[in-house]
């Protein structure tokens, strides 16, 4: 099945632009006519990710395939890699800094956003070589 | 009842007011944004003592009807002009987020 793709390049620690391709992929699915309720859960998780990368991974890129029965994310970076992923996933668990804290970050909720607001929430990921996370939100 | 009925209401200050006629449906204070996401609904008043432009992403993301700035939290330079570009409808207060917190729920 066709689909449409969009993509985008995050950059590491830029946070004036950082949600950006979160809130354009939240217009695009608008547009599109999505329930209201897959775009919610679809942007939530995107911006989570995004931010992510931002705080995490200096960065990386999203891409977001749109299809008429589900909306595909996937995230990649080349940042440190998470050494323990069922940690990672727990409600609070956070390495974000004192800084991180202070911009509203660093609740170590975002993972566990991630994963209640999709389908399906798959982490490849390895130390010293990066992250990709693949999102579906079936509508 | 409006946002800007609420905002008169409760003697709140104006920082942007772009959609005067959205109603609200509920409320959320917090301050740490991933408990926003993953808690606050569309429609909610949003009351927050964050200053910096992920208020404004996260308020676009979640739907949020306003966000009101308690304790006389001053937004960041260059937020306010992107919560205009954004649509946000933002307001300000001297108040404690409990205390403002309180007069919204009994709005509601
Ligand atoms: N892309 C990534 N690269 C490397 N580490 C990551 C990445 N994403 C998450 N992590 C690690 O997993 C932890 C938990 O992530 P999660 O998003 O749940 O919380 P957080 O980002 O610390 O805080 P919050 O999302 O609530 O603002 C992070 O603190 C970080 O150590
Ligand atoms: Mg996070």
């Amino acid at each position: 099945m066709s689909a449409l793709h969009f993509h985008f390049e995050i950059d590491g620690m830029d946070f004036s632009s950082a949600g950006d391709a979160s809130v354009a992929v939240k217009k695009k699915l608008r547009q599109l006519g999505f329930p209201s309720d897959v775009i919610r859960r679809c942007s939530i998780a995107m911006y989570e990710g995004e931010i992510n990368m931002v705080i995490h991974a200096d960065g990386g890129t999203a891409d977001v395939m749109v299809y008429p029965d589900k909306v595909v994310m996937v995230l990649e970076d080349h940042g440190p890699g998470i050494p323990d992923v069922e940690l990672a996933m727990k409600e609070g668990y956070s390495t974000s800094t004192e800084q991180i804290r202070n911009m509203g970050f660093g609740a170590g909720m975002g993972l566990p956003n991630m994963k209640r607001y999709t389908d399906s929430l798959e982490i490849e990921t390895q130390v010293g070589v990066g992250t990709k996370l693949t999102m579906v939100v079936s509508v | 009842m409006t946002v800007q009925e609420m905002a008169e209401r409760l003697s709140l200050k104006t920082v942007c007011l772009c959609e005067p006629e959205r109603e609200i449906e509920g409320g959320y204070t917090g301050d740490l944004l991933s408990w926003v996401m993953g808690n606050a609904q569309s429609g909610d008043v949003w009351i927050t003592i964050m200053s910096n432009n992920n208020v404004v992403a996260v308020a676009v993301l979640v739907d949020v009807a306003c966000v009101i700035l308690s304790e006389d939290v001053t937004l960041d330079p260059g937020v306010q002009e992107l919560a205009e570009k954004k649509g946000i409808n933002i307001f300000s207060t001297a108040e404690s987020s409990f205390s403002i917190g309180a007069k919204v729920a009994a709005l509601l």
